[in-house]
């Protein structure tokens, strides 16, 4: 991209200021870069993100509401290569690895930050990279999601896991339904599913996920289905394999 | 069979109990009545291995009745009854064998030779189930102080793993990064300040490795110890982070276990500050009431931020700590209220005694 004459655009996230001074002075002698923004925590940065379309991301991971890992779930990726920068979380660390995703540890070397640079530069945008599934890989053992961030048009919602009461694959999106409004997001139902705790929420059909505690009883539907039918009175299918593995859940919790 | 149930032990004894005593029943049978050596043998075995039976009992005898916690005159009882009963069915079964076998040709005295024997008989039976008791008990005693041990050098572990960890709960490697990078970053944008927070870091540091050796030190030094700390962590947050005191001068002489409050300090950044993009505060409350020393952290707290770590690690390493060295006598309690968190610490307030 510097071969054509434009320059590349940045964007620094980290809510620690001094932080975000250091990123800039590392910065400051690449003329083949241009900082469009610096956003104090993940809010700022989706929004930034939106406007300036950046090619560089540097993304602190811990901020306030919003970490880097949802910040990466709700931006358009399309062209965008993303830099983590950390001080010290042993599960992210590992997750990077695995995902080969660039990142840097709080405090780097000006070598250090110059060799991510350089790899980011070269590389370019990794599709390949499911943000929701890095973000699972980076959590401990038996630790789930507390909440899920969706974006409706320029509007971020977060979430609390307790208040979603199913979700429902449609093509290359998930519809979350949550305090009876319905949120879209692009994820697979799968992906979802894998964040979630699994002695909460249950896949009763391809389609659907539940939350245990909204289903109100389930009843037969023709000649050998079933239909759940939730405290607000949505009826969702349930498959047989799904009949299954709801009742070996409410089994163990009777 | 009863594979799972035996120990080795248990297996041995069994094995050498039948041969030693067949060899004693058969030396009984043959020096008193007359029977010759090779049928007194034969018998003699047979006898042993009727009697292990009994030796059997004696296993789940002494299961039922512990040593340690049945009254002696029930394990008296107990074993009695069981000794003279299977000694009796024994010998009696002994003397259906013997009348058996005196149908066979040149075996036909079996019957009156055993007959003859037969008080010895049970003086040996009584005997034999009495010292399976014996060996029983032993075995059963020998495993419980092995288990014993193994208790005694799990806890020892166990509490060698909680200092562990509370030492290495003591400076967050998070906390640590952090402030080395705004170190870092200073160093080009305020080189003054930059040395100032080396300076603060060093001391924190150092306070804190001295401090984790001593039982109890005053409130004051404490109080040293979080101004460092808050310091450090202003100039990472800038004026997102407000404090504010209100610590009573007789406070500061009373007697607190060494980095009580830091760790609660610290929770307070991590999951209330850290997690506000505007930043918020943190309160320190420190009072005496008569003999007791009442001291409350408390700060700004955004329940809907869903602090992605369990905030319970630093909070349960207190409450072990005021556990450890006042029991019953020291209160924690933590509650949330719609935006503050607060933590209230009681316990009984100590002076130093001068001489």
């Amino acid at each position: 991209m510097s071969s054509t004459g434009r320059k590349w655009k940045a964007l620094i996230v980290d809510d620690e200021e001094l932080a975000r001074k250091l990123l800039r002075e590392m910065l400051s002698g690449h003329d083949e870069i241009e900082v469009v923004g610096e956003c104090a925590n993940g809010m700022e940065a989706v929004k930034a993100a939106a406007e300036h379309k950046p090619d560089l991301l540097f993304l602190d991971v811990q901020m306030p509401k919003l970490t880097g890992f949802d910040v990466l779930e709700l931006i358009d990726r399309g062209r965008v290569a993303v830099i983590f920068v950390t001080a010290y979380d042993q599960y992210a660390m590992k997750a990077f690895d695995v995902h080969a995703v660039d990142y840097l540890l709080k405090p780097f070397s000006r070598e250090r930050f110059e060799a991510a640079l350089d790899r980011a530069k070269a590389q370019g945008p990794k599709k390949a990279v499911d943000a929701a599934e890095l973000a699972a890989a980076a959590r401990p053992a038996g630790q789930f999601a507390e909440r899920i961030v969706v974006k409706d048009g320029t509007k971020v919602t977060l979430i609390p896991v307790a208040k979603l009461d199913y979700a429902e694959a449609l093509d290359d999106y998930v519809s979350l339904v949550s305090d009876g409004k319905k949120h879209l997001k692009p994820q697979t139902i799968s992906g979802l599913e894998m964040a979630l705790d699994p002695d909460l929420f249950v896949r009763i059909h391809r389609s659907y996920l539940v939350n245990l505690e909204r289903v109100s009883r389930i009843e037969p539907y023709g000649k050998d289905s079933k239909v759940a039918i939730l405290q607000n009175g949505a009826k969702l299918p349930v498959s047989r394999t799904g009949y299954t593995r709801l009742k070996k859940l409410l089994d163990e919790k009777s | 069979m009863a594979t799972k149930r035996f120990t080795p032990a248990q297996h041995l004894a069994f094995w050498a109990g039948w041969t030693v005593f067949g060899l004693v029943l058969a030396a009984l049978l043959n020096s008193s009545s007359g029977m010759p050596v090779r049928h007194a043998l034969l018998f003699g075995m047979v006898l042993s291995g009727i009697a292990q039976m009994n030796a059997w009992s004696a296993v789940f005898s002494c299961r039922t009745a512990p040593l340690e916690s049945t009254p002696a005159w029930r394990l008296l009882a107990t074993h009695l009854t069981a000794a003279v009963l299977l000694t009796f069915f024994w010998v009696k079964i002994g003397s259906i064998v013997a009348h058996q076998m005196a149908t066979l040709p040149s075996w036909q005295d079996t019957y009156p030779q055993y007959s003859d024997r037969a008080g010895l008989l049970y003086g040996a039976g009584i005997f034999y189930y009495v010292l399976s008791v014996a060996v029983n008990y032993a075995l059963i005693a020998q495993k419980q102080s092995k288990q014993a041990q193994e208790r005694v050098l799990e806890s020892t572990m166990r509490a060698r793993e909680a200092e562990l960890a509370a030492l290495k709960a003591q400076i967050n490697p998070h906390f640590l990064y952090n402030s080395l990078n705004s170190i870092s970053a200073l160093t080009s944008i305020d080189p003054a300040r930059a040395r100032d927070m080396c300076v603060s870091l060093a001391d924190f540091l150092r306070l804190t490795l001295g401090m984790g050796e001593k039982s109890v030190i005053p409130l004051r030094e404490e109080l040293g110890l979080l101004e460092k700390y808050c310091a450090i962590e202003r100039v990472r947050f800038g004026d997102r982070l407000t404090l504010k005191e209100d610590v009573t001068d007789e406070t500061k002489d009373c007697l607190v276990p060494p980095l009580l409050l830091q760790p609660l300090f610290e929770n307070a950044v991590v999951h209330g500050i850290a997690q506000m993009p505007e930043g918020g505060w943190i309160c320190l409350q420190a009072a005496r009431q008569g003999d007791r020393l009442s001291l409350v952290v408390e700060n700004s707290w955004d329940p809907e931020a869903g602090s992605s770590r369990k905030n319970g690690v630093g909070l349960k390493n207190v409450q072990r700590r005021l556990e450890a060295r006042y029991g019953y006598d020291a209160q924690l309690q933590a509650n949330a209220e719609e935006n503050v968190f607060r933590v209230k610490l009681q316990f009984p307030a100590e002076t130093e005694k001068r001489k």
